[in-house]
């Protein structure tokens, strides 16, 4: 059993970073995530890991030199937010396709214009069909947790992908938490050795990575992608069944929360998840049979196993704290996506809360509640996208 | 240490470490200059490369004709990508997890990855101190994507971005420097070559292996179908380049500038411009001025060149 402490987000991230001792870091400070990269950089040159760390002079070439380390054939991980996610952009779908296992927390912030530094979900949004597997985290807790097993999922012989881990910006990355941290020894069971494949520092069987594939094999080569990601599900239960042993906190695909019974639910990712869960109980101490579903694993997306979760519901409200102007939420539109093939699919709508750290405070959440209280009894929506928490 | 001779017939002996069947067009200058930087070495070597002509044309589908661990992620990121993989190599050496064998690590881009969309990585890159080595192929336009003007085409040269056209008659602006900019990072190595003074070259490259630390060698590296030349004018034309002090073979070692090809007798820059179909608008009557601007720019750089070499020249004298 290790230590219970009151770190921030950033700190405990930073602490499972040094726990599994990566032999690589690229990175570029970007707030909020600035914090826990320099936390690490501590841990570097305090001598406590043995992670060479390359300083590098913008975030696309922090994912550049991953993905060169990455391939030599090590460990690598990298952090970041907003601007700096958005910059690496590009890179973020050659560390996918190249098939290389980095590990990189977000600290999901608003992208600009205008400029905003706090938290919402539209950089690591943005980044949803580069390839990567996405886990989001509504505590410190949880992004610990999920950084630790991160490793081991993305570095499964099935899979061999990048994963990003979502915090919430400011609200879980600055805000001082209850954290339990393993043993650093545990830690370092848990995700074993590296075994590198294909590596390019195996200089007497040279490899060429990052090939020219035109028309005769592209649409193979994206496929066989696909393919890979319809084997994450199976890991990520069999780390979270590992992972659970080791630490007794239980990981899935998603939570749902008084769900089993509910009549209405909203489904919402990260920190907003643990302010609806109060909401969801002073419900139901009204009698109001109310759930939550919250989303940990949005790429790839459990449809199946979301939908066979919601559908007794009568109502659903989801909540995005993205959104795609002229669309819907990209949220509810996986959720629409999950119930689409159900027969009789509950009325859904979809609120946008919380954009550029805008505070979502549990009246927000009444007041969808309410309305599905009144959508449960109708069958009618009135307004499928809304936005709520708007200054009158 | 390598240990070959610099003689042609060891040389030629040696195997390919980029191998024939790439797919660069005939008389390209590109892998004239990938040969002879991998076969100036002996040491283990791994390379990345920037998206352009020579990654697009050496390793398609399964087909590859690197002989040696090899790595293209991107346009502008060349040496950010080789500075983690030489970063992975550093840390699995101390972490004792793999042996030292003094591997090498070369980032190839051309012109538009290495001066213009790759300038800040590689800025970076050498700021950083990495153990590598830079090799821009200069072929001064982008000449993959069709032959547009990049920051190493030279004044008056005509591309698809900058035509000879009525009004303006091809690129206004001179190229910029990257060499000296190069060196201006305080790096413990940065030259130019060409692949026409092959032993220059490579004495270069094998000199660059041997300090620790970010390298850079410009060389610059003909392109037919860019340049408008015949096909088998590429080592022709970057003899040329230096014999006119348009492309001068220097380099600047901790700080100390050193030409090391002097031409016997400086020709006319008319010389280098007149076998390229780019500059013949500036051949035409009425654009005389194109053709003195051109001449006084190498004039007044191969001047300032001389200088600064006979500066430490003379400080070398004194200090003996």
């Amino acid at each position: 059993m290790g230590k219970i402490v009151a770190v921030t987000g950033n700190e405990a991230v930073a602490e499972s970073l040094r726990q599994v001792n990566p032999d690589v870091c690229a990175a570029y400070p970007i707030t909020p995530a600035t914090d826990l990269m320099q936390r690490f950089s501590s841990f570097i040159s305090d001598g406590k890991v043995d992670t060479e760390m390359v300083l590098v002079e913008s975030e696309h070439s922090a994912m550049s030199a991953c993905i060169g380390a990455a391939a030599a054939g090590g460990r690598v991980a990298t952090a970041t937010s907003s601007q700096g996610l958005a910059l690496m952009w590009e890179m973020l779908f050659i560390a996918a396709g190249d098939r290389l296992p980095i590990v990189m927390p977000v600290v999901n912030r608003a992208l600009s214009a205008p400029l905003n530094i706090h938290g919402d979900h539209s950089d690591t949004m943005g980044a949803r069909d580069s390839g990567w597997i996405q886990l989001y985290s509504e505590t410190a807790q949880e992004a610990y947790d999920n950084a630790i097993q991160a490793f081991r999922i993305g570095e499964h012989p099935d899979i061999r992908l990048p994963v990003m881990v979502c915090m919430d910006g400011f609200i879980v990355s600055h805000s001082i938490e209850r954290v339990e941290y393993l043993e650093d020894a545990e830690v370092r069971n848990f995700v074993g050795e590296y075994m590198p494949v294909n590596p390019l520092l195996d200089i007497d069987n040279p490899k060429s990575y990052g090939p020219l594939i035109l028309t005769d094999l592209y649409h193979e080569y994206k496929r066989a992608q696909h393919e890979v990601m319809t084997r994450v599900k199976n890991v990520v239960l069999e780390v979270a069944a590992d992972f659970e042993k080791l630490s007794g906190r239980k990981y899935g695909l998603f939570e749902t929360y008084r769900l089993d019974d509910a009549e209405i639910a909203i489904v919402i990712l990260n920190s907003a998840a643990g302010t609806t869960k109060d909401v969801v109980d002073s419900y139901r101490s009204k009698g109001i049979k109310a759930g939550l579903l919250k989303p940990r694993m949005f790429r790839p997306f459990p449809y199946e196993e979301v939908a066979a979760a919601l559908s007794h519901l009568k109502a659903i409200a989801v909540l995005d704290r993205a959104d795609s102007f002229g669309g819907y939420g990209p949220l509810f539109s996986e959720i629409c996506g999950a119930v689409m093939s159900m027969d009789g699919k509950p009325p859904m709508i979809n609120r946008i809360y919380g954009l550029g750290g805008r505070d979502y405070m549990p009246n927000q959440a009444e007041k969808v509640l309410d309305e599905l209280v009144g959508i449960a009894e109708t069958g009618k929506v009135h307004t499928l996208k809304d936005y709520i928490g708007l200054r009158e | 240490m390598t240990t070959i001779p610099l003689r042609l017939k060891e040389i030629s002996r040696q195997e390919d470490r980029f191998a024939y069947g790439h797919r660069m067009c005939a008389g390209c200058g590109a892998p004239i200059v990938v040969k002879q930087v991998l076969m100036a070495t002996d040491y283990p070597v791994i390379a990345s490369n920037a998206t352009g002509c020579l990654e697009v044309s050496s390793c398609i589908s399964e087909y590859t004709a690197w002989k040696i661990p090899w790595i293209h992620s991107a346009f502008e990121n060349a040496a950010a990508t080789i500075s983690g993989v030489e970063a992975m190599y550093r840390s699995l050496v101390r972490q004792g997890r793999i042996d030292d064998r003094q591997v090498k690590f070369i980032a190839f881009g051309g012109d538009g990855g290495t001066y213009d969309i790759g300038f800040q990585s590689l800025s970076g890159a050498m700021e950083r101190g990495h153990d590598m080595l830079y090799i821009c192929y200069d072929n001064e336009a982008y000449m993959n994507t069709g032959i547009q003007r990049s920051s190493a085409t030279p004044f008056g040269a005509n591309t698809t971005t900058c035509p000879a056209g009525d009004v303006i008659p091809g690129k206004p602006q001179n190229r910029k420097d990257l060499t000296k900019i190069m060196a201006a990072h305080n790096i413990p190595y940065a030259a130019q070559a060409s692949p026409g003074h092959w032993m220059d070259l490579m004495k270069k490259v094998r000199k660059a292996f041997e300090i620790k630390g970010p390298k850079f060698i410009n060389i610059i590296a003909p392109c037919n179908r860019g340049w408008r030349s015949r096909t088998d004018d590429a080592i022709m034309l970057s003899k040329l380049a230096v014999d006119t002090c348009y492309w001068p073979l220097y380099e600047i070692e901790n700080g100390v500038t050193r030409i090391t090809v002097r031409p016997r007798e400086k020709k006319p820059v008319t010389d280098f411009l007149k076998g390229q179909g780019r500059f013949k608008h500036m051949f035409a009557p009425g654009n005389e001025w194109m053709i003195e601007r051109a001449q006084e720019y190498v004039d007044r750089e191969w001047e300032r060149l001389q200088k600064e070499a006979a500066c430490w020249a003379e400080d070398e004298e004194k200090t003996e």
